[in-house]
């Protein structure tokens, strides 16, 4: 489904990745994880096509992305949310998550409904402003906002942070729902490495830029030294 | 009583004027940030070109469009060709960008069309309604300009409230970054911000023409008096920058009328500084809080 082979970026002289590769198969959750600094947020802005590669492909359904713009990246299928879930806070809610849907001319009841019935509590507060909106709130409308566009992959930054251990458990629990229900992919970047893990089919370990470990949640929990040196549990 | 009610009208037909001068800087600043200076340039421009139509013979209404439809084609290639290598750049550089552009705008505006004012017809009579024996302050000429500055505040609202095209420009506003992610190319909303921006400007030309007459330098004062309302109204909201433009058309009217024309300038200048002193936000400044 995604595929990234051997990426390069930098900013200037400081190179935030160093060879990334991995692949994402479809339907599955990956779970970015790593200290800050570790290139999490900079994988996904680069997958997106905010920030640009300096060498490596990016493989999405067999078509390399890296040079596309951002418009067509998310014509593809490709949703990023980033991360402190940017609502527009001067827009409704209702407007947030139509504008969402404007590219597949879905600004209609349909899907609105649909996302309304995802996180209930944005159907009560439809009308207000976003800034209006508890955490917890906007980081359902920021993935219900990207939702909107149906898309195939799912970039998600640091969903979690700052938000309530129970709010952030809710919605972690989202994700495997999406992917079983509607065969999204999510590639999911956290500091909560236990709670990513926890509904991740697949992890992979970022440090300095590089991937350092890969593999199942099990195989990665049971590894003491990586838990201690990057995943802090 | 009389006299009052005189400079009440005036205030409001000339608030009109600074109204939409107002929407023009107010529009641009929303969509890129940069406060276009160039706007009195340009909206100068496109009130000659609507001159020489009416000069050559065309009728009031020919050059009035044209003055719209060259605002519109202006404010597009300005922001594609000169605005846009500045955007996202230091706020200074689009400051000196539209300040040259202004310089230049007039350079060629006096090339063209030499440096002489020429007489702008007004739309209706200029002649004052008369009202049980007592001629008012206010003309046929003065309600079409309230009217269609009225109107052209309805439809831009519309617009932004109630289109998909409005949302976008919304979106590619408040978070460009964000209206990317979701499919939103920001860039052509930018430039349909700055055309429609740069037409409610060449409308306020066409409209004040008849009282400064056209020439490379007579629209000078109505930017300053556009800004006002526009900073009195919060530079953010296009309601805010009609009620500015409608306060500050009345303010600058009682200056005239009861303390003389001469210190006009002074009273826009007045308004200014207790504007930016009492509340710099100014009246219909977003109650939101940006998130950080």
């Amino acid at each position: 489904m995604l595929e990234v082979e051997d990426l390069e970026i930098a900013y200037g002289p400081v190179r935030a990745l160093r060879g990334v590769s991995f692949a994402v198969p479809k339907a599955t959750i990956t779970a970015v994880l790593g200290a800050n600094g570790a290139g999490k947020t900079s994988l996904l802005r680069t997958l997106s096509g905010l920030v640009r590669a300096r060498s490596g492909r990016i493989w999405l359904d067999g078509r390399d992305i890296r040079r596309a713009p951002i418009e067509q990246i998310v014509r593809r299928g490709m949703a990023h949310v980033p991360e402190g879930r940017r609502v527009i806070a001067e827009l409704s809610v209702e407007e947030n998550l139509r504008l969402g849907g404007l590219l597949r001319g879905r600004g209609g009841r349909g899907g609105l409904d649909e996302m309304y019935a995802l996180f209930p509590p944005l159907a009560e507060r439809r009308a207000q402003p976003a800034h209006t909106l508890s955490g917890g709130e906007r980081q359902m409308l920021a993935i219900g906002r990207a939702l909107m566009a149906r898309p195939r992959v799912l970039l998600l930054d640091e969903p979690s942070l700052g938000l309530a251990p129970r709010v952030a458990a809710q919605i972690m629990g989202l994700l495997p729902r999406l992917r079983d229900e509607s065969g999204l992919t999510v590639l999911l970047v956290e500091q909560n490495a236990k709670g990513a893990l926890s509904v991740a089919d697949h992890g992979i370990v970022l440090n300095l830029g590089r991937v350092v470990a890969s593999g199942t949640p099990h195989a990665l929990s049971a590894d003491d030294a990586l838990r201690h040196a990057y995943l802090g549990f | 009583m009389t006299r009052f009610i005189d400079l009440t009208l005036n205030g409001i037909a000339n608030g009109a004027i600074y109204a939409a001068v107002a929407l023009s800087l107010v529009l641009i600043w929303r969509a890129t940030r940069i406060l276009n200076f160039a706007q009195a340039g340009m909206l100068m421009i496109t009130t000659f070109i609507a001159w020489s139509a009416i000069d050559h013979g065309a009728s009031y209404w020919v050059g009035f469009a044209l003055a719209l439809l060259s605002g519109l084609v202006l404010g597009a290639v300005v922001e594609r060709v000169v605005i846009r290598p500045v955007e996202g750049a230091p706020p200074l550089n689009a400051v000196i960008v539209t300040l040259g552009l202004l310089v230049l705008l007039q350079a060629v505006a006096g090339m063209i069309w030499g440096g002489n004012p020429h007489s702008f017809p007004p739309a209706f009579s200029i002649k004052g309604y008369r009202i049980a024996d007592h001629t008012v302050l206010f003309s046929p000429a003065d309600l079409f300009g309230v009217l269609i500055v009225a109107g052209m505040l309805v439809a831009l609202t519309l617009l932004f409230r109630r289109t998909s095209l409005g949302l976008r420009m919304r979106a590619a506003a408040f978070e460009p970054e964000v209206a990317r992610l979701l499919g939103v190319r920001v860039g052509d909303m930018f430039t349909i911000g700055w055309a429609l921006a740069s037409m409610a400007g060449s409308l306020a030309g066409v409209l004040v023409a008849p009282n400064v007459f056209v020439a490379p330098n007579t629209f000078d004062s109505v930017l300053v008096f556009g800004f006002t309302a526009a900073v009195l109204g919060g530079l953010e909201s296009p309601p805010g920058a009609v009620v500015g433009g409608v306060v500050v058309g009345l303010a600058l009217s009682y200056v005239s009328g009861y303390a003389g024309a001469s210190v006009v300038t002074l009273g826009a200048l007045a308004i200014l500084v207790a504007v930016l002193m009492v509340r710099p936000t100014g009246l219909f400044a977003p109650a939101a809080a940006r998130r950080v």
